[in-house]
């Protein structure tokens, strides 16, 4: 028997993952994923970025995945291309492959606002501005910030909260924009989000909320950060946080399905016959999970379905999590955050502002709906079972977030 | 009056105890010795739990069996025979089966209970006389996925690879998935030792039990997710710096598979999996990191999985990245279980070994051991099946006919317990082997009622690898016969007139030989030494060899003297909730009743204390379902149904509850307990399935 050839685009951590589960289900010989990624790492734990910024993981000597003993990774190889009647890709190198399934794990891109003065002479990003999405750019951040004197992060939400937060733990003053009304407005409330920024205070961050950035100054290197209704930030350093889109170029341009995301079914099939996708790039049920959790849960469940260990394995829908622990800053967001929207629900909320604490719960009847934890996160195993498991709580809600877990 | 220095019948502590003979004219039946403190012995220093102060019990007449039993073709039931007769029935039996299905249709199923004389001449019997394949023992459901990764790991598999009381040197204690303050009380002592000297405790359990009370730290993972919790700590220690390099470097391979495995469960991850909050994995981290010496011990609760073998081995991953191992004071360890759950492995009982830890694959190996024993090496069967898959073969095509019990009650003791039961009823011939009319016995063809622990001499090997001695200290009741005696005799009838004393010490004295250049070396060990210095630690390969207290401190039991890294990844249990079975079982020992409750059942004191079954779950579960304290619940599961009180208890995981497995019928734990194995012990899944969880009718005595 000749081993099936698994081709995936994308050597991120959907693409590792499939390849070690798969490699973890089929016998020795029977398959041989190769793992075509586009950065000049191999796999590696994009989740840990803003810790290694932060200075934990060795500086990201530590973090790369393991693909299984039998996968190939070729780094700085970008498919641009696939036909798919022919089952054939093409790579950045100029150099073809044939494949007998492919799997689309391309990931997504971070997303720039237009903003006058972005970019440089060179058409690539003004110097001292960047982006945070792969090792490479941690690694550019890191010697940038080793010659600056402070910096501003662009964009309030979790990614943001975690690079201006690892930047203040690198000894710089860092002032963390964000355009929404407070900090991480899509997971948490006000309530919440104002307690995150009393942390981030106290960790040097000064926190700029309901403004924009209008335009950079500088011509080589970025000088200055104009805001929307204020004065000019004078900085030599500024990084974009400002969420991330699916990178969907190579199945458009293939003929597959794409709305936001490539389009899957629950088995992570595509449009198109021979070919999956999962991960950042994928549109599942409507929905692109851009997470971590969500695009293991689909590598699972693909690696399941193609080793034959369960060909009817589904990808159930997802309900994510959101979780920040830096350094002292620690909150767990999940559900619906916010309660003003519909009158059945209840919310409980205790709020200790001494010990920089917030918690609060959702319920519609006996169910827990949403929960944000900050400061203590000593129950957040208990509320995550609850509401991953749908428990009716027939005892004091209280008890869910006095018990520790 | 006099005191005859021994050990316990129970636990693999294997306590030190004395019995003193009672005057006679006292209570007729009523056993003629009793258990005295014997303070000299290291281990337990005069500390006796509850089953061993009522030791004694077990030795009373009324519940033993007092003749073979043979079972009446006509009328169905077991009725009392001469041994002759008896013998004669079991050996015509076992040559029939192998006259007409061939010598692989017989098989011998051995316990964890047994002497190393016993294990080792059963072993031998299988092999010699038998000539079968088909060998196993019920610490394959026990110790196995901690021997595989100790082998895999180490090169060698001893339970603790240093004494007892080197945890109470220790900097810092992981103990996962163990409960020794109810299943080992007088271990607890080097646990309170060590937090008195500065040192600190973690316990690992889903359940807040005594143990867990006298932790500095309780995590409690949800069932099934030690692999990812151990992990888990593994990642902190590399991401926050605390590796132990200089150690890594020069005692270890294989740390690169380890660290990217690791990267695989970053701290938010394991939290979702395991519920146990980031916060606790960064403090347990580096209160173990940062300890000078520390050890991870695990039990069952750890083991009992079908990632059993990857869940060890993530725990030893923890310990080599941090250095604690192969250094005094530090180390991983297993609390074996079973009172011979180590000497029982070690000399041939298990399907694929040979005395000395041997393996039956390696022809040097089966040269040397058939030497000892007088057979051409060719003449020695292969490996046979693993335990359970042994079982659950049985009276199937392909599976054995007729099957040989000594020292097991897998009635109660096997996953899926009422399969295996309708197993062992479909045999051609079942032979049972007990001290009591067990649950399995009572199903058997032949009951052979045998002699036991204080009525016979022999050795037993214990949790610290430390060879120990029980001495008789009564005659056997009337009618009761030794299980070397069984052997001898069935071998003879079934033409293998030698190489099968009854004698205990000339039996020992040839497994000393056959075990000699073997991993658990006994050579230079003999009754005498063991008497003069209580007890000897294998290694021991000659006489003037002081035994092997603690092992590694200068190399590794593999080739090349270096530990072994494994890059292992969480899986899930083989059973997941849903909605059907939204519940998580997990199952254990309770203080006063022991493994299948065949010995402690019939003590008095012990069911005054424990006196049955019962299911123990959350306030909030049990609001849910309406259920009160003493209730009786149903649990069910895929395989079948239990029902016993319920016990309420916040010390409990709300999505878990726990059912001990000491009782038989309706209670009857591991009637619902999954059989899926660990691909590399073939250890069943005792500690995790799904189950349902509802009211119980209370049902009408029968």
């Amino acid at each position: 028997m000749t081993a099936r050839r698994i081709a995936v685009a994308g050597a991120g951590m959907a693409g590792a993952r499939f390849a070690q589960q798969l490699l973890a289900r089929t016998s020795p010989g029977a398959v041989e994923p190769t793992l075509y990624g586009a950065e000049p790492d191999g796999p590696y734990n994009r989740t840990l970025l803003a810790e290694v910024l932060a200075g934990r993981y060795g500086g990201g000597d530590v973090i790369g995945l393991a693909c299984g003993p039998d996968a190939v990774v070729r780094t700085g190889a970008e498919v641009t291309a696939v036909d798919p009647a022919a089952r054939t890709i093409a790579l950045a190198d100029g150099s073809a492959a044939g494949y007998d399934v492919l799997v689309l794990a391309t990931g997504a891109e971070p997303v720039l606002p237009a903003v006058p003065g972005l970019y440089g002479p060179d058409g690539g990003l003004l110097g001292g501005v960047h982006t945070f999405r792969t090792l490479a750019d941690c690694r550019r951040l890191t010697e940038d910030a080793g010659q600056a004197n402070g910096a501003v992060v662009v964009g309030g939400g979790v990614l943001g909260v975690g690079v201006a937060r690892a930047l203040a733990a690198r000894g710089l003053p860092v002032t963390l924009v964000h355009r929404g009304p407070y900090l991480m407005n899509r997971q948490l409330d006000g309530g919440a989000a104002g307690m995150v920024a009393a942390g981030l205070t106290a960790l040097g961050v000064a926190v700029r909320t309901a403004t924009h950035v209008r335009a950079l100054r500088g011509t080589d290197r970025v000088t200055a950060v104009e805001l929307e209704g204020g004065p000019a930030l004078a900085t030599g350093l500024v990084v974009f946080t400002c969420g991330v889109r699916p990178r969907t170029r190579l199945a458009r341009a293939a003929g597959l399905a794409v709305r936001e995301g490539i389009v899957v079914d629950d088995g992570l099939a595509t449009s198109a016959p021979g070919i999956h996708a999962i991960g950042d790039c994928a549109e599942h049920r409507g929905t692109v999970h851009g997470r971590s959790g969500p695009a293991w849960a689909q590598a699972d469940a693909l690696a399941a379905r193609l080793s034959g260990a369960d060909p009817d394995a589904r990808c159930p829908g997802s309900r994510p999590l959101t979780r920040l622990t830096a350094g002292p800053l620690q909150l767990a967001a999940f559900g619906a955050p916010d309660d003003g929207a519909a009158d059945s629900l209840d919310v409980l909320r205790v709020a200790d502002a001494t010990r920089g604490t917030y918690k609060k719960l959702v319920l519609r009847g006996d169910r827990l709906v949403g929960a944000v934890l900050v400061g203590d996160l000593t129950a957040v195993g208990g509320l995550i079972r609850v509401w991953r498991r749908d428990e009716p709580l027939t005892a004091d809600p209280l008890d869910l977030i006095r018990t520790p877990s | 009056m006099t005191t005859t220095d021994t050990h316990c019948p129970y636990c693999a502590l294997q306590c030190g105890m004395g019995l003193r003979t009672v005057a006679p004219g006292g209570v007729p039946g009523a056993p003629a010795v009793e258990v005295v403190e014997r303070p000299g012995f290291p281990v337990n220093r005069g500390a006796l739990c509850g089953k061993g102060q009522n030791a004694a019990a077990v030795l009373a007449g009324a519940a033993r069996l007092s003749a073979p039993l043979l079972r009446d073709p006509r009328t169905g039931t077991l009725e009392e025979a001469s041994w002759e007769r008896a013998l004669d029935r079991v050996a015509a039996g076992l040559g029939d089966v192998a006259a007409r299905h061939g010598r692989e249709a017989v098989g011998v199923f051995g316990g964890g209970g047994l002497t190393n004389e016993k294990a080792y001449l059963l072993g031998k019997f299988a092999r010699v006389v038998l000539r079968t394949p088909h060998i196993d023992y019920n610490g394959r459901f026990c110790m196995s996925s901690a021997a595989a990764a100790n082998r895999a790991a180490f090169g060698v598999d001893r339970g603790l690879p240093f004494p007892l009381e080197d945890i109470a040197t220790a900097g810092c204690v992981i103990l996962a998935g163990g409960n020794p303050a109810e299943t080992m009380p007088p271990a607890l002592r080097y646990f309170t030792g060590m937090r008195e000297n500065g040192g600190r405790l973690i316990v690992v359990d889903p359940r807040r039990t005594r143990t867990a009370r006298h932790a500095d730290l309780h995590l409690a993972p949800a069932p099934g997710t030690d692999l990812a919790l151990a992990s888990g700590l593994l990642h902190l220690v590399i991401a926050d710096g605390l590796l132990d390099r200089e150690f890594i470097a020069d005692r270890t391979t294989g740390f690169e598979e380890a660290r990217a495995a690791a990267m695989a469960h970053w701290p938010e991850r394991v939290e979702e999996l395991t519920g146990v909050p980031v916060p606790r994995l960064r403090e347990a981290a580096h209160l173990f990191a940062e300890a000078e010496t520390g050890m991870v011990l695990t039990a069952r609760g750890s083991e009992q999985h079908s990632k059993g073998t990857d869940t060890v081995r993530a725990w030893i991953n923890l310990c080599l990245a941090t250095g604690k191992a192969g250094r005094p004071g530090s180390g991983f360890g297993c609390l074996t279980g079973q009172g011979n759950g180590q000497g029982g492995r070690e000399h041939g009982q298990k399907s694929d070994q040979l005395p000395g830890y041997r393996s039956l694959t390696d022809p040097r190996a089966r040269a040397h051991v058939a030497g000892v024993w007088g057979v051409d090496p060719d003449a020695l069967p292969g490996p046979g099946v693993p335990g359970y898959e042994l079982l659950e073969r049985a009276g199937t095509a392909g599976g054995v006919r007729a099957l040989l019990v000594m020292g097991s009650n897998p009635v109660v003791s096997a996953p899926h317990a009422s399969h295996v039961t309708d197993r062992l009823r479909s045999l051609d011939l079942l032979v049972v082997s007990d001290v009591v009319l067990s649950e399995t016995a009572a199903l058997a063809d032949v009951v052979l009622p045998s002699a036991q622990w204080a009525e016979e001499t022999g050795t037993m090997t214990s949790l610290e690898g430390r060879v120990i001695l029980r001495r008789a200290a009564v005659a056997p009741p009337e009618g009761v016969r030794s299980d070397l005696y069984v052997l001898k005799e069935l071998a003879a009838r079934l033409g293998v007139g030698r190489g099968f004393p009854d004698e205990p010490e000339e039996v020992f004295e040839e497994l000393r030989r056959a075990s000699a250049g073997g991993v658990a070396d006994y050579a230079g060990i003999s009754y005498a030494r063991i008497g003069a210095e209580d007890g000897v630690f294998w290694p021991c390969p000659d006489a003037a060899h002081p035994g092997t207290p603690r092992l590694f401190l200068d190399r590794f039991g593999t080739p090349d003297g270096r530990a072994r890294f494994a890059g292992v990844v969480h899986r899930p249990p083989a059973e997941e909730t849903d909605a059907r079975f939204p519940l998580y079982l997990t199952t254990g020992r309770v203080g006063s009743q022991y493994q299948s409750g065949a010995q402690t059942r019939r003590v008095p004191a012990l069911n005054a204390a424990a006196p049955g079954p019962f299911v123990e779950l959350h306030p909030w579960l049990a609001d849910r379902l309406g259920v009160g304290e003493g209730q009786l619940v149903a649990v069910t599961s895929r395989r079948g149904r239990a029902t016993a009180p319920a016990r309420i208890t916040d010390a409990i995981r709300p999505d878990t509850v726990f059912m001990p497995f000491h009782w038989p019928g309706p209670g009857r734990a591991n009637t619902l307990t999954n059989p899926a194995l660990d691909p590399e012990s073939r250890m069943p899944e005792f500690k995790v399935c799904a189950v349902r969880v509802e009211r119980a009718a209370e049902e009408a005595p029968s």
